[in-house]
């Protein structure tokens, strides 16, 4: 394929740039990373050099004491890019050594740049015997090859080891130059914006979304192979987390290159996560929702006429802030060449053959092309067609990893959909083919899909999957809720992605998720919802619940009412989903965290055995937790289930199922009928008088907890209500499956059969050990709210405070054989429980709060422990909440307008400016990274100003100013002066006096930062971490141990944010954290996965501040994109 | 069930001051817990004991961890490992440094050897004070004077610099290396009766005065150390007793000055010859270093308790030994008045404060 030749020529290049190294060392240090080689596998024609990466190696301080006799360390440096490596000098004896390095230059395509991360050691030099690593720092490149972005990062970045964790800092420089040549087939897909957020992230708005996209990418698991019996633990984690960290580049290029395809130019709500398969291999895979994002400061290009020709030389128009301008290079001209990549045999591309067929129209019916000719005018629509139908083409599945969405956009929900499926693992023989992990995901969202179809839904949001592997045994998780979209807004957005004419349809466009954003779709929403024929339903905040399928041929049992609302449409009775609560939605009162909670014992066994084994729990865990949801949703008078994820872990000799959802009472759905207890038919006196007495108990709490979560739904007509004890059917949304149940096997019946859904049966001791633990359920205390959602609806006061945490708890169960069920069960529970528990007294100084996207994760990592890990938020609130509104749709609509007021100011003033700013950036380009410096050492600086100030640090601080101001100096040149550059240094000066070394950042799960806004995204933050140990005792045990590797996991992360400019991560979740330990060996080793949004956020309060920053980076972006083509 | 791992770590590190200073004091994890339990926390929250013990187990690890960073307090505000609002940053420090002071009483003047640190179980059965805790405090004395004792300029800058302590704390720990370099013996049971802030106040009097930093601040020595000349130059002052004109004439300067003005007037006038010597006296010895060590014991047994024993108050003795340095000064034949002036000053502070119950 022309490969050994094409890389040879690269290595050539490397060899002329590589300084010699000593030879014991780079056996060391190399060896390993020699076995990874086959996975950077390329094909195609290559750009020779469209890049060049250089770094600076500044100092380092607190570095460990490597020699004994003396106290201290010769230490130097070493920074590798793909096949290059530089050196520093040995700066001898110093725990704070000052290299002040050259800048190392490596050219490198952008490919290389996408994949590989920069690899900085920190080695002891030692005159007799091989040097001594201090530690690494690994640097992902990816953030700085977006235009927008920073195109330099600097900062200071702990040293890690494996085996010893964090050893010192380090401070680095890394800059990007890149040349773009677009017209190039282009391997890379520089310039596609990622983001772990499951909305449209704020200052953007969506052009289009154009739909789900997914990769995976499988290779040898280094700890599995042989060379890891001689080499050591260090070398063996390092080779592991290089090669994931290639593997994640890799994929995120591949996903990468779908966008452009599509026409898209970011990927929202991406995930990414790993699976370890041990003997069998390590895969890495990845969905997300491909969009076309504009700034929003572009609003001001709809002031402008219409780019006139509809080629792809958009990137010219001055004015345009289009991040990426690769976007438009990627037209029907480019070949799909998917075939040719190494790992992912295009599953979407060779299965339109089999897609393209009738089932296709699962996708809006209305009609692609033919439906938006009319409005788009004719001489388009023949241009444009065969891309608007390839758009569509890649909604083989219709799904949305996101969970929230522009109002509008979600017209129908009905219900969540999920299947499971169970396989056994076999080795992957060839990486380069991973067609069998395809087929397996291919076949559950097949299932996905045909769920949806038979709700009457054409797609599927708030999309996401997970496994759970125990041996050779994987089980794969899809779920996601089944809904009707916007067939007009699709329809347009993909045609409009496709046009390059998009500029002259502003208008049209539907933006969201930025508070500058919701003031157009405001009267957007009403504005197609009017169009749809849809009549007002979607601004009462009620047309999400009405009812997606046919009255008459309903797919499940189903009790319809008039909708609550509007009378008009037919409502479920109760409501479960994946997503967030829509911002439109009526909801009455406030609402909780409710779990369910299982556990179900298995035997040992082994494969086929055993997978079937699982495979028969599956259904009767799903219906399990089924039921418990249901009846604790009643238990708390609540008719609605948002965020629902259901977890199932396998273990050895266990399967655990753990549900988390929040609970709501959706305004538009019915009242929920209460409870009723009923007991064996033939009773006594006695018997009765205790059910008479757990009735009452259960009653009692469901009127407690009305009143806790204030629950007042406003006054119905009688004849709506019906009975107190209704004689409704529990309902279910949750359709399961599991591949060993084809779909003509009859839906298992999760509507409980014949049963009265809401009659608990006390018929055996099983269920009145339910309906004990039904009611032991502690609830919340007093001052703290919870939910697994981003915010608890009901409460707007947010403060700035927050903290976020993760809590890790490992149990051992004895005797787990001997445990019954139910006592398993109660065991379970009270585990989340009590973590719930410490949690709430833990975060006790910060009530008023809410604990908000609290994540549980459990696992079964050995035979008798259950590890469970939580990661979550507490956000602090006014007490004094302005008075209680009793409907959410007023609140709402207040809370709205409020906001349209001051938006809208804020939008015209931001137009204005950017008039302005137009003529002046055509007149004096400004440097990007001149600007993106200066705009974020101001957007940090208020937060610090207040955050830290501290008179006895004077002398630090000023020792940092003069390493920021160096910084600057080197990084910034204005080419001309222009009026916005001055007044750029004028705000800058008195800011830098603030600076400390240590900027503050702060991370939190949620897409956004309570009283403060966002005003730039830096990039995608996706790291994985192995930490080892082989002094367990010493490091204070497996709690000692974590909780340090924790730490230095959200230290690590905090480095890297601060280091692109950014002063928080938003969207943050750990994905994955696997420990196991062995006590007699006086071992652990840990894995953490962690992911995030960097962001630049101000406080609200410097929002005046703010608002002069933001037009100043709009314009600095736009000048950086014209600069860099010119 | 039992739990085999527990944690729980957050963005922002979470101090509990309460539980910092039980750690602080030396408290096991588990006295603690029963600690907070007996403080009535439970009733106050409605936590469970399990609760409160994984509470109190994170954050002992936390402190753990801090502690190797606590150690270097300028290393703790650039460290990334812990993000901590700069206030709780020193808190902590502030906290970590304290000392007690029954403990301080019993170590201070001590050399900070080995041998010393053996002996702290002794101090710690003495004191009440956990060997633990005490171990923590008599290792922050020694740390501190190791970094600054070579360290050129002013001692309660260098510790502040070095350890970013407050003004307050830096000044005590001044002290403290002062005195654990020049070995003042505090400890006699005459001594007793004296605080660590009569002695800190004493410190910093000799520290302004009698080092040799005190006459120049550039002088390429530090402040630990007497300034040896003077202390050689002292002993120039004893013409004041051994010269009968003069002594004569030096009494009845003071005692024309005080005359009606003090209530012990007869006492002092048939005492000023011995005290007079006695003053005069310490100073001359002061060369010793043997005699540098007894001289707060000196100024207690030659000249505090003897005007006790008279029932001196505390304003004669000011107004004595005011009266008795301004005299000198109008004595012709007296020709070391600068001399005079910084011993007589520093003395004149050190008794005043030294005078009480």
């Amino acid at each position: 394929m022309g490969e050994d030749a094409d890389r040879g020529g690269v290595s050539s290049v490397g060899v002329a740039a590589c300084i010699q190294r000593p030879g014991s060392y780079s056996f060391l240090f190399c060896g390993p990373w020699r076995l990874v080689q086959p996975c950077r596998q390329s094909t195609g024609p290559r750009a020779t050099m469209p890049g060049k990466l250089k770094a600076r190696i500044v100092a380092g301080r607190h570095l460990p004491v490597m020699d004994r006799a003396s106290d201290l360390t010769d230490a130097f440096v070493e920074v590798k890019f793909g096949n290059t490596t530089f050196k520093t000098d040995v700066y001898h004896k110093s725990l704070n050594p000052q290299w002040n390095s050259e800048w190392f230059k490596f050219e490198v395509d952008d490919e290389d740049l996408q994949d590989e991360p920069l690899q900085i050691t920190v080695l002891d030099h030692d005159t007799y015997s091989a040097n001594d690593a201090i530690g690494k720092v690994y640097i992902d490149i990816d953030p700085l090859l977006s235009n927008e972005a920073a195109a330099s990062l600097s900062g200071w970045f702990p040293i890690y080891d494996t085996i010893h964790g964090i050893r010192g800092e380090i401070n680095v420089m890394v800059k990007v130059d890149l040349f773009n040549d677009l017209n190039r087939f282009r391997q890379s897909s520089c310039g596609v914006k990622f983001f772990c957020t499951t909305s449209i992230p704020k200052c953007y708005k969506a052009v289009t979304i154009h739909g789900f996209v997914e990769e995976l990418v499988v290779n040898e698991d280094p700890e599995y192979q042989w060379i890891d019996r001689i080499r050591t633990p260090r070398a063996s984690n390092e080779a592991r987390q290089r090669l994931i960290s290639l593997m994640s580049g890799e994929l995120q290029r591949k996903i990468g290159l779908k966008v452009l395809e599509m026409g898209g130019n970011a990927v929202v709500g991406y995930l990414q996560c790993f699976d370890l398969e041990g003997e069998s291999g390590l895969v890495v895979r990845a969905i997300g929702t491909a969009c076309t994002l504009d700034k929003l400061s572009n609003a001001a290009t709809s002031f402008l006429p219409p780019c006139s020709s509809p080629s792809k030389d958009l990137k010219e128009v001055p004015f345009s802030e289009d991040p990426n301008p690769v976007t438009h290079s990627s037209g029907p001209s480019t070949p799909l060449k998917n075939q040719t990549y190494s790992f992912s045999p295009s599953k979407s591309y060779s299965r339109q053959s089999s897609s393209s067929d009738t089932d296709l129209s699962l996708t809006p019916k209305t009609g692609m092309g033919s439906g938006s000719g009319g409005k788009d005018g004719g001489p388009l629509k023949a241009l444009y067609r065969q891309q608007t139908q390839s758009a569509f083409e890649h909604r083989e599945f219709p799904f949305f990893t996101l969970t929230t969405f522009p109002p509008g956009f979600l017209v129908h929900v009905g219900g969540v959909v999920s299947a499971r499926s169970v396989k056994l693992l076999d080795r992957i023989h060839n990486p380069d083919e991973p067609e069998t992990r395809d087929a397996w995901w291919a076949e559950i969202r097949q299932e996905i899909k045909s769920h949806g179809k038979a709700l009457g839904c054409h797609a599927v949001v708030g999309y996401s999957e997970s496994t759970s592997i125990c041996e050779e045994v994987c089980i794969l998780s899809a779920s996601g809720t089944a809904a009707v979209l916007n067939p007009k807004m699709l329809q347009d957005c993909s045609m409009e992605g496709c046009s390059e004419h998009r500029l002259s349809r502003q208008p049209s466009f539907f933006s969201t998720g930025s508070e500058k954003g919701e003031f157009d779709f405001f009267l957007q929403c009403q504005d197609s919802a009017s169009l749809l024929g849809l009549d007002d339903a979607s601004s009462l905040g009620c047309s999400f619940c009405h009812i997606p399928y046919d009255e008459l041929n309903m797919p499940f049992p189903a009790h319809l009412t008039y909708c609550y609302v509007c009378r008009k449409q037919k409502v479920p009775d109760v409501l479960f989903t994946t997503i967030e609560p829509p911002l439109e939605a009526a909801i009455t009162g406030k609402g909780c965290l409710i779990q369910a909670r299982l556990c179900r014992q298995k035997k040992k066994t082994q494969g086929e055995a055993n997978a079937t084994a699982i495979s028969n729990l599956l259904p009767f865990m799903e219906y399990e937790l089924h039921t418990q949801l249901m009846n604790k949703l009643k238990l708390r008078g609540m008719n609605a289930l948002f965020g629902l994820r259901i977890q199932i872990a396998v273990g050895e000799n266990m399967l655990m199922g753990l549900a988390s959802a929040t609970g709501l009472y959706v305004t538009a759905l019915p009242a929920p009928g209460g409870i009723q207890v009923a007991g064996k038919t033939p009773s006594d006196s006695s018997y009765d008088q205790h059910i008479a007495n757990i009735q009452k108990k259960i009653n009692d709490l469901i009127v407690k907890n009305r009143e806790i979560y204030e629950i007042n739904p406003p006054e119905i007509l009688d004849e709506l209500l019906g009975s107190p004890i209704p004689e409704t059917r529990q309902r279910s949304r949750l359709f399961r499956s599991h591949s060993e149940s084809s779909d003509d096997v009859p839906e298992l019946d999760l509507s409980h059969g014949k049963k009265d859904a809401f009659v608990l049966e006390i018929d055996d001791t099983d269920a009145v050990e339910d309906i004990q633990s039904l009611l032991t359920d502690a609830s919340t205390p007093s001052g703290f709210y919870s939910c697994n959602t981003e915010v608890m609806p009901g409460i707007n006061n947010w403060t700035s405070d927050l903290q976020m945490f993760t809590s890790v708890r490992v149990f051992r169960l004895n005797n787990v054989t001997s445990l019954t069920s139910q006592g398993l069960n109660k065991t379970f529970s009270d585990v989340c429980e009590n973590l719930l528990k410490t949690l709430y007294f833990k975060l006790r100084s910060m009530v008023p709060c809410c604990l908000c996207h609290v994540n549980f994760n459990v696992a079964l990592p050995e035979d008798e422990l259950i590890q469970v890990a939580v990661t979550a938020v507490a956000l602090t609130f006014d007490k004094d909440q302005t008075p209680y509104i009793k409907v959410g749709t007023d609140k709402t609509l207040s809370r709205a307008s409020a906001e349209n007021e001051e938006q809208l100011q804020f939008t015209l003033e931001l137009c204005m400016e950017s008039q302005a700013t137009q003529s002046t950036a055509l007149f004096s380009p400004a440097k990007a990274a001149d600007i993106s410096e200066s705009g974020h050492l101001q957007a940090v600086s208020p937060a610090i100003q207040t955050d830290r100030c501290s008179s006895w640090i004077e002398f630090i601080k000023q020792k940092a100013q003069t390493i920021r101001r160096g910084s600057i100096k080197t990084i910034a040149s204005l080419d001309k002066a222009s009026p916005l550059a001055e007044a750029h240094a004028r705000h800058r000066s008195p800011i830098s006096c603030a600076t400390s070394t240590v900027t503050v950042v702060e991370m939190t799960p949620l897409s956004f930062i309570p009283g403060a806004k966002i005003i730039k995204y830096l990039g995608i933050i996706n790291m994985f971490f192995i930490r080892e140990t082989t002094s367990l005792r010493e490091e204070g045990g497996v709690s000692g141990f974590l909780h340090a590797f924790i730490a230095e996991v959200f230290a690590m992360v905090r480095a890297h944010v601060a280091a692109l400019g950014g002063n928080a991560v938003v969207s943050y979740i750990m994905k994955q954290c696997v420990f196991m330990e062995n006590p007699n060996k006086n071992q652990a080793q840990c894995l953490i996965n962690v992911s995030g949004d960097a962001v630049n956020f101000v406080k609200e309060s410097d929002v005046e501040y703010a608002s002069t920053q933001a037009q100043g980076s709009g314009l600095q972006a736009g000048n950086g994109s014209g600069d860099i083509v010119a | 069930m039992a739990v085999e791992l527990d944690v729980f770590v957050g963005n922002t590190t979470l101090i509990d001051e309460d539980v910092y200073q039980l750690w602080l004091d030396g408290y096991s994890a588990g006295d603690a817990v029963a600690i907070r339990i007996k403080r009535g926390i439970l009733e106050q929250t409605g936590a469970s004991p399990d609760v409160l013990e994984s509470d109190t187990m994170d954050h002992y690890r936390t402190f753990q961890m801090l502690e190797r960073l606590l150690h270097s307090p300028p290393k703790l505000i650039n460290q990334l490992l812990f993000q901590t609002p700069p206030s709780m940053q020193s808190m902590l420090i502030e906290k970590y440094y304290t000392f007690d002071e029954p403990f301080v009483r019993e170590v201070l003047g001590k050399k900070l050897s080995k041998g010393t640190k053996k002996d702290l179980d002794d101090v710690s059965a003495k004191t009440g004070i956990t060997l633990k805790s005490c171990r923590r405090q008599f290792d922050n004395f020694k740390r501190v004077f190791k970094v600054v004792e070579e360290m050129k300029g002013p001692l309660v800058e260098n510790i502040q610099q070095n350890f970013l302590l407050s003004d307050q704390l830096a000044g005590d720990y001044a002290a403290v290396v002062f005195f654990a370099n020049n070995r003042f013996e505090t400890g006699k049971r005459k001594l007793q009766y004296l605080t660590f802030e009569d002695f800190a106040l004493c410190a910093e009097q000799l520290i302004q005065n009698w080092t040799l930093g005190a006459v120049d601040s550039n002088v390429d020595d530090m402040d630990v150390d007497l300034d040896r000349e003077f202390l050689q130059d002292l002993k120039d002052l004893k013409v004041l007793i051994t010269d009968k004109d003069l002594l004569d004439q030096h009494k009845s300067l003071v005692c024309t000055a005080l005359r009606g003005k003090v209530s012990i007037f007869n006492e002092m006038e048939t005492n000023f010859k011995n005290l007079s010597r006695a003053l005069i006296n310490i100073a001359a010895k002061l060369i010793h270093t043997k005699d540098v060590r007894d001289l707060f014991i000196d100024l207690v047994e030659k000249y505090i308790e003897p005007c006790k024993s008279d029932h001196w108050t505390s304003s004669d003795v000011g107004a004595f030994l005011t009266q008795y340095t301004n005299a000198a000064r109008a004595l012709d034949a007296f020709k070391h008045q600068a001399l005079w002036e910084r011993y007589m000053c520093t003395v004149k502070s050190c008794i005043l404060k030294m005078y009480h119950d």
